[in-house]
């Protein structure tokens, strides 16, 4: 989240699309009732069913599941054809002035590069065009045909409300309201926020579907003021925190990156990471990238790591491609090249797709290591359960470890909500049986090998004996002892850079911010987006003073929020160019003639003046982008792609299939369908009454929902002859599932190209494991192919069949 | 603990002598105020608090966790109930359908107790010691590692990467849980690294 929970008090309009907070995030959706019955704000929602967000809203509109970026690219057009533009922001504080280069290009739904033999792009002509001083070229009246908003213009020129209409299958009377309501917000004194989740990230292109509402935002001027925002609602208690930590292939903590092998050395690796600024002034503010990663190094090897030896770079991994994501590990399991995994906490058996596959893939492994609270599927996959899980066990080979851990309420530390606020807790209850804290089985695991490399010496010893584990009791490091490494201290005694008389912090002193991790080895910080969490003033994390006097929702004094306890990203945009609030009554911060001052944290330095420095500090050009550059694989404006598995063709390129730099695996092509084969689409969703394969295991929860359905409409039953809880089965190209079908007025068919399309809805809760019924889940049939960018599966929009199937078992 | 004077402690605090003064003067005659005073304590006021955070969804609403013995105080410690935080500012003491159960999780009866071996072809796991599954983990992984980590790269620049061995990490640890997983795992040189922020 751009914004806070809380935050959302302050708004006017509330989007919903791509999500359904009144099921998924009940207590965090209250702030939008909060909103209705005190502002008078608006909520619309956009989705395949009328859920229990749109049960709730002033409006709602039908929506083709994978046809996102139609719409709002569709919106973005209607905002520019009916001038509702905030056109002082959109004109400071984003790029449209800027040009771009000659030789880029768009056509046939495609923009120009593409390579189709490497289903990629080559994306040299995706850049702007600079000048001889090095600045980007600004055309301020924007009106040179190779600016970003002539470029921007032409690419939504195509679609119209029409387009929408028959694309989505959204009545085009719907569309054209939710514009009127939408363009309202372009007011400087009106925003809109959008709450999305997993309906806009499950899919081929799931992040050009948020990229297409953050534009859309900008272009109101609803980025970083208080009720704006791109509000990513987030899955687990500590999805936030764990991408924060970098617990993935191609992160460092703190948002860096993992070396390539393309970069031999720490120079190299640094030399693209000067991040020079690309306007005159601008903070640019990953220039101080370095400082991050020396002091990351000093965290993670001590005083192993010296200028001298790279900070220890040689014993970082290096890549040798973008990302070994889990579906790629998946992948190669199947192909019998992983021979040990480890799932913590996870449960990749019921979560990702193809599921007949998964179960081929773990088969495969030598050995699995489980580490759970629960009982899981993952852990028992060999186990026979009937229909639920038809598996030989006396074939599969693989030795599985199940380790008991303990779960929250056994344990102490933080969690990072969707609003970036880290929240300490404590343990409060005695583990059952022989269970241990993760850290705790961490620390034997690290011990255990690193005696082994010891005794026996082995290959490349050196980052297991060189990191750094400086912790009173090594056999299990406390939370407040890792918490401070994550936030940072300096080494050796800190001196002012203007006046070396002056003292910063003394040696083993905790830093108070980032802004005192230095290059030259002298600080240590684990993840210096948490700098500020574990003070020399204590553990800013377990703050519970809820005051808040501005009223506002910001709660400075309640726990801590990366970074530096900002609680709106992008604050310096929610005042004019002078520094004035664009709303007097909603004020975050503003500029007292010396200073910026307010409620929250500045996003900007605090003597910046205004029209010298842009708000968006983390590009190097100071302002957000419409044109994305380089950073997306699949192109620097969202553009339309159907699903992977989809019952109508592109209409941008009838030829084109899904997304067309999104990875796919040999094997798994052979696996898609067709809509002539299986003309229904099934979408993947949440139940309020569920978490996850966890609350199955609850009796309460159990109670509650006890039995796996999927959801179709009155017509679709109708044509098939199903009953409302009659037993059917669903098939895909990779899977079948039996279900109780639960036939509602919520789905209804979409007309889309002149067709007719019927959607099924296919809840995510059951397994084999529990004490709900067994059941099966999405995983069982969706396809084995995820986001061009980060590798998320397409469960949003995926094909399958449906029949009435008998009572009792299969 | 970290529960400053708010509502929730003041309740606490002041106990069921409030209880029998209030009923008084509610309007409740003398004998029944006195058969009031005889009825057992509120059951929580015995209880130790602790401050929580729901382990579900990313909304991460404040609870209040009893518990009969005090866990901070070294004696053993049995959840008996849990609740939403009054003081909390995103939830204000509410709870959805899956916070309000919490405590069946904890408590489930499909929680892990013993580390279990399920061996090759068998169709059943088998009680071991956490000595036993530690040797066996390290010894694998060690194993794997010198036959398969690939030191150098075609090129001779160092690489130090091991894809046949892969970890997922669990995104309802702590941050602090996720630093000490990722140090482990990265020494081990794995690349195969994610958790549930890809799925
Ligand atoms: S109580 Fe419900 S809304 Fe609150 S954090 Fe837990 S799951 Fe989310």
């Amino acid at each position: 989240m751009t914004n806070s929970w809380t935050d959302i008090k302050n708004t006017d309009l509330v989007v919903i699309m791509g999500g359904n907070a009144a099921e998924a995030h009940p207590c965090g959706f209250k702030w939008v009732t909060e909103a209705k019955h005190h502002r008078g704000a608006k909520l619309i929602v956009v989705d395949p069913r009328f859920n229990r967000s749109a049960s709730v809203s002033d409006y709602y509109a039908p929506i083709r599941p994978g046809s996102d970026i139609a719409f709002l690219m569709g919106v973005i057009r209607w905002c520019i054809e009916n001038d509702k533009v905030q056109w002082d922001y959109v004109r400071n504080y984003t790029n449209v002035g800027y040009l771009v280069r000659e030789d880029f290009g768009w056509q046939d739904g495609m923009f120009t590069g593409y390579d189709e033999e490497k289903r990629s792009y080559d994306q040299t002509s995706w850049e702007y065009e600079l000048g001889e001083d090095g600045y980007v070229i600004n055309d301020e009246t924007l009106e040179h045909p190779r600016c970003v908003w002539q470029l921007l213009k032409k690419h939504v020129d195509v679609y119209t409300p029409e387009f929408v209409e028959n694309l989505c299958g959204t009545p085009k009377d719907r569309f054209l309201k939710i514009c009127e309501m939408i363009g309202e917000t372009s007011s400087p004194t009106k925003t809109m926020t959008s709450m999305y989740a997993l309906g806009w990230t499950q899919h081929s292109k799931g992040s050009q579907n948020i990229r297409g509402m953050a534009m859309l935002q900008l272009l109101l001027g609803n980025i970083g003021v208080p009720g704006g925002g791109m509000n990513a609602l987030r899955g687990h208690s500590n999805i936030q925190g764990l991408t924060d930590v970098g617990l993935m292939s191609n992160l460092i903590p703190g948002y860096l990156a993992m070396p390539r092998e393309t970069e031999p050395d720490f120079a190299t690796y640094m030399s693209t990471r000067g991040n020079k600024p690309l306007r005159p002034n601008q903070m640019s503010y990953w220039q101080n990238y370095g400082k991050f990663m020396v002091s990351f190094m000093k965290a993670l090897w001590g005083d192993k790591a010296t200028a001298e030896n790279g900070w220890g770079y040689d014993w970082l991994p290096k890549l040798d491609i973008a990302q070994y994501d889990a579906m790629r590990m998946f992948n190669m399991m199947k192909n019998g090249e992983v021979n040990i995994y480890f799932c913590q906490g996870f449960n990749p058996i019921l979560s990702f797709p193809n599921r007949g596959k998964m179960t081929e893939a773990f088969s495969k492994l030598k050995l699995l290591v489980v580490m759970d609270p629960l009982a899981t599927e993952t852990a028992a996959f060999w186990e026979n359960h009937g229909i639920y899980n038809d598996v030989d066990s006396a074939s599969i080979q693989t030795e599985v470890l199940e380790l008991p851990t303990t779960c929250f309420a056994e344990d102490e530390g933080a969690t990072v909500n969707s609003g970036r606020w880290l929240q300490w807790h404590w343990a409060g209850a005695t583990p059952p049986g022989e269970a241990k804290t993760d850290v705790w089985i961490m620390s034997q695991i690290y011990h255990r090998i690193k005696a082994l490399y010891e005794a026996e010496g082995g290959k490349a010893p050196e980052p297991i004996m060189n990191l750094s584990w400086d912790y009173a009791d090594p056999e299990e490091p406390t939370a407040a002892e890792l918490a401070m490494e994550l936030n940072g201290r300096a080494l050796t005694t800190l001196y002012d850079a203007t006046d070396p008389t002056k003292v910063v912090l003394e040696a083993g002193k905790q830093v108070s911010g980032f802004g005192q991790l230095r290059d030259d080895g002298s600080t240590m910080g684990a993840c210096w987006i948490y700098a500020g969490c574990f003070t020399e003033d204590g553990n800013m994390m377990a703050r519970r003073d809820n005051s808040d006097p501005s009223g506002m929702g910001v709660f400075q004094q309640w726990s801590f929020a990366w970074p530096a306890n900002r609680r709106v990203l992008y604050n310096r945009a929610s005042c004019d160019p002078d520094g004035k609030p664009w709303d007097p009554s909603r004020v975050l911060i503003e500029w007292n003639g010396e200073k910026w001052v307010g409620p929250d944290i500045p996003d900007i330095a605090v003597t910046a003046k205004p029209r010298e420095v842009g708000p968006f500090i983390m590009n190097p050009e100071g302002t957000s982008r419409f044109f994305s550059r380089k950073l997306m694989r699949d192109g620097p404006f969202p553009t339309h792609m159907e699903p992977f598995e989809s019952p109508v063709a592109n209409p941008l390129n009838p030829e084109m299939r899904g997304n067309p730099v999104a990875r796919v695996f040999p094997d798994d092509l052979a696996t898609m369908a067709t809509s002539d084969e299986f003309p229904l689409v099934a979408t993947s969703y949440r139940l309020t009454e569920h978490f996850h394969y966890w609350t199955k295991h609850n009796y309460v929860n159990a109670v509650n929902q006890p039995e796996f359905f999927v959801e179709i409409s009155e017509e679709l039953a109708a044509e098939k002859g199903i009953k409302k809880g009659g037993r059917v089965r669903v098939w895909s190209k990779r899977g079948q599932v039996w279900a109780k079908a639960v036939v509602t007025k919520r789905i209804r068919p979409l007309i889309c190209d002149g067709k007719t399309v019927h959607v099924v809805g296919i809840p995510i809760h059951w397994g084999f494991k529990g004490a709900a019924r067994k059941g099966f889940g999405p995983n069982t049939l969706g396809p084995f192919v995820g986001d061009a960018n980060i590798e998320t599966p397409e469960f949003k929009a995926f094909l399958v069949n449906i029949e009435p199937a008998s009572e009792g078992l299969a | 603990m970290n529960i400053d004077l708010s509502r929730r402690s003041f309740i606490r605090l002041s106990g069921a002598g409030v209880a029998a003064t209030s009923l008084a003067a509610m309007g409740f005659q003398q004998a029944e105020a006195a058969e009031a005073a005889h009825v057992r304590d509120f059951k929580l006021a015995t209880m130790t608090e602790t401050r929580n955070i729901c382990t579900y969804c990313s909304v991460a609403c404040g609870i209040i966790m009893y518990s009969k013995g005090d866990l901070a105080a070294g004696e053993k410690a049995d959840l008996i109930h849990i609740e939403g935080d009054a003081d909390h500012p995103t939830n204000k003491g509410t709870l959805c359908p899956k916070g309000a159960a919490l405590k069946d999780y904890v408590k489930a009866e499909t929680r892990l107790t013993h580390p279990r071996l399920r061996k090759p072809g068998s169709d059943r796991f088998e009680q071991i010691t956490w000595d036993e599954a530690f040797d066996k983990i390290a010894r694998a992984v060690k194993d794997d590692r010198d036959a398969n980590l690939i030191e150098k790269n075609a090129d001779g620049l160092t690489v130090n990467r091991l894809t046949t061995t892969g970890y997922l990490a669990a995104s309802a640890t702590t941050n602090e849980t996720a630093w000490a997983t990722w140090k482990v795992v990265r020494s081990l040189g794995i690349v195969g690294f994610d958790n549930q922020a890809r799925v």
